[in-house]
């Protein structure tokens, strides 16, 4: 990769844009990943009996629901990442490909 | 029976993608209608790699199936991979055992991939092409980071496959009733020719069609078990507390993960372990671009997940079908096998002899494939990143270094048998917990640094990631696994099971500080290099593309 390639996709609004997008939006998923799970860990560390309270008059707890939810949370962030990042950033990513083409055979008459 | 539980307590990362069956086992009496399966298998596979053998012609093809592996094919191998013997028997055996612990390990098993999916997958599949040192290497000196990142892998690969080899001796001593000499002779001999002849291509197909056919028994179990009691979860629950032993104890967390450390420590062990494992990372440069790389983790997730919420209801149909069955109990009246066998059980107590051999058949299969996986990726860390970058720094022409990665896949294997033989007898209940810790410690913050972090440089990569290799193995050689139940001392030195915590905190700490203090003129245009390198990662640029068949 040349310095002035570097430069033209550095200074293009639209790469600029999915960097710092993307960036955001795989930080807070990863952000909420790691607070769902270590809020459950450390639960259990601190105070194991609060997932084993029983809900209503039956013998299952809390736990269980919260447990199956948290598998259930970790596909549905995959799932929103991976329809964001191949939607909408993958579209923003091919644009600063196709411009960075253009502007290169540009310069190269 | 005793032994063969030090695991489940002892090190939950070894139910991952490997791990093994501890201590003396019986032989079995031959099973014939598992044997006919397995050998169906067998056969399947033997003519995939046949069929995959005369489409690998190129490097490429050898270590990324040429790159032209779908999404939904790689996240079924992946899942493959995470779905090991010990996965599905270590998980369904714990729940049978504690009930909700096994839940709370599935869930650390699983947590990882999203970050993965965030953080790595996108950024690896444009930077790399065949290993994970590819990327760790772009911008830094490939001697000395191929070197770390090799010795990383190599170590992480032989530690899984030691573990793999002794499981699966013994699981196929118990299942159908072969002597254990013979058992890792065959596993070794059949990953050997996967591996070699059907490279990347072989292995994938290999762990998918295990991947289904573990999914589908799976569900079948889950769903007799269901059945019987109308598909009532309370119904299960409520049966499952009667019968148990400990009763309700089983419907909440049992203590296996009692102080915030170890929590933390497991914790971080299991995200930057997955992260830092040398075969699941070579899956991401099967598929052809980012986009295929994220669709994978997604759908492996989902099929880990799915997987997790089946060992769950196999595990509490366990309690309920089995324990009360006296045909499965000893003299005792604890499980013939040991508790790793409640899955077993249950196949033979839902669906009667035929299911019992699809299940043990399965298990088998699922033995092959991750074995074939963990070859593939030490035989690729041998030929690619010692042999043709080190060794002979870059100029190496593709079928030469093929060639080399093919001598390497049987060196691997032979090496697998010979210690797997050797180790029979031992404890090995460390190793795969051991290779967790060196694949957080050494590979993860190096390879995730090179990444992330544009103020890396050389120097602090091979210093940081070898304290932090460094201080993994000496953790969990003090720490109380090694150190009181192998060694015999009395305490541990180090009181902790799980290092991680400690020994990423080296890795990082000493990577940065010996970055930020490289004033040297090569550190300088490691730095600048970045630049070039995030484009690349950020867009996919000049990444290497798929390969048309």
């Amino acid at each position: 990769m040349t310095q002035e390639m570097i430069d033209h996709i550095n200074s293009n609004p639209k790469y600029q844009r999915l960097v710092r997008e993307r960036s955001a939006f795989a930080w807070k998923l990863s952000i909420v990943m790691l607070v769902v799970y270590f809020a459950f860990i450390l639960t259990i560390a601190f105070d194991p009996s609060l997932l084993g309270t029983e809900m209503g008059s039956g013998v299952t707890t809390v736990g269980i629901p919260v447990g199956i939810a948290i598998i259930f949370i970790a596909f549905i962030l995959t799932g929103l990442y991976v329809r964001r990042a191949n939607g909408e950033f993958d579209a923003l990513s091919r644009d600063v490909k196709a411009e960075l083409e253009r502007e290169l055979a540009k310069e190269a008459k | 029976m005793k032994q063969l539980l030090v695991l489940l307590f002892a090190l939950p990362a070894a139910l991952m993608a490997s791990g093994a069956i501890e201590g003396a086992v019986e032989k079995q009496p031959l099973n014939i209608s598992a044997i006919v399966m397995f050998l169906v298998f067998v056969g399947a596979t033997l003519g995939i790699t046949y069929w995959a053998a005369k489409r690998t012609k190129t490097a490429k093809d050898f270590y990324t199936a040429g790159g032209g592996i779908t999404g939904f094919q790689n996240g079924m191998a992946i899942a493959g991979d995470y779905m090991s013997a010990a996965s599905f028997l270590g998980i369904s055996g714990l729940v049978y055992l504690k009930g909700y612990d096994g839940l709370i390990y599935s869930i650390g098993f699983l947590v990882g991939w999203p970050l993965i999916l965030f953080l790595v997958a996108e950024r690896l599949r444009n930077l790399g092409k065949y290993t994970f040192a590819d990327v760790a290497s772009f911008r830094l000196k490939q001697t000395p980071i191929r070197t770390l990142a090799a010795f990383g892998s190599i170590a992480t690969v032989t530690l899984y496959l030691i573990a793999q080899m002794v499981g699966s001796g013994k699981l196929i001593q118990i299942l159908f009733g072969l002597p254990y000499e013979v058992a890792v002779i065959l596993v070794g001999i059949l990953m050997i020719l996967y591996v070699t002849f059907g490279g990347m291509l072989a292995t994938t197909w290999v762990q998918i069609i295990k991947a289904g056919l573990l999914l589908s028994g799976a569900t079948f179990m889950a769903i007799a078990v269901m059945a019987h009691f109308g598909f009532s979860f309370e119904a299960l629950f409520a049966k499952a507390v009667e019968v148990h032993p400990t009763h309700d104890a089983i419907m909440s967390p049992g203590g296996l993960v009692s102080d915030p450390v170890s929590a933390i420590s497991l914790g971080i062990a299991l995200m930057f372990g997955t992260a830092g494992l040398p075969h699941i990372l070579m899956r991401f440069f099967t598929v052809s671009d980012a986009k295929e790389a994220r669709k994978s983790v997604f759908f492996a997730t989902g099929f880990i997940g799915y997987f997790y919420i089946l060992t769950f209801i196999i595990g509490f149909g366990a309690i309920v079908m089995v324990a009360t069955n006296p045909h499965y109990l000893d003299a005792a009246g604890a499980l013939i096998g040991g508790n790793n066998m409640a899955a077993i059980h249950l196949s033979h107590a839902v669906g009667g002899n035929f299911f019992l051999g699809f299940i043990s058949a399965v298990a088998f299969a699922t033995i092959l494939a991750v074995v074939s996986g963990l070859t593939l990726a030490g035989a690729s860390a041998i030929s690619h990143d010692l042999y043709a970058n080190v060794f002979r720094r870059g100029q190496v022409d593709e079928m030469q270094e093929m060639r080399i990665s093919k001598m390497a896949t049987v060196a691997m294997g032979i090496v697998a048998i010979f210690l797997g033989i050797a180790f029979e007898k031992q404890n090995i209940a460390f190793m795969v917990g051991l290779a967790f810790a060196i694949a957080a410690s050494a590979n993860f913050p190096v390879l995730f640094l090179s990444m992330y972090w544009k103020k890396l440089t050389t120097r602090g990569a091979v210093i940081g990631g070898s304290l932090g290799l460094a201080t993994a193995v000496l953790l969990v050689i003090l720490g109380p696994i090694v150190w009181v139940d192998i060694l015999g001392n009395a305490e541990a030195v180090f009181p902790y099971k799980y290092p991680a915590l400690f020994s990423v905190a080296v890795a990082f700490i000493g990577i940065w500080f010996f970055s930020v203090t490289d004033s040297s003129a090569d550190g300088e245009a490691e730095r600048e290099a970045f630049e070039a390198q995030n484009i690349r990662s950020q867009t996919g640029i000049g990444a290497e593309g798929a390969v048309s068949h």
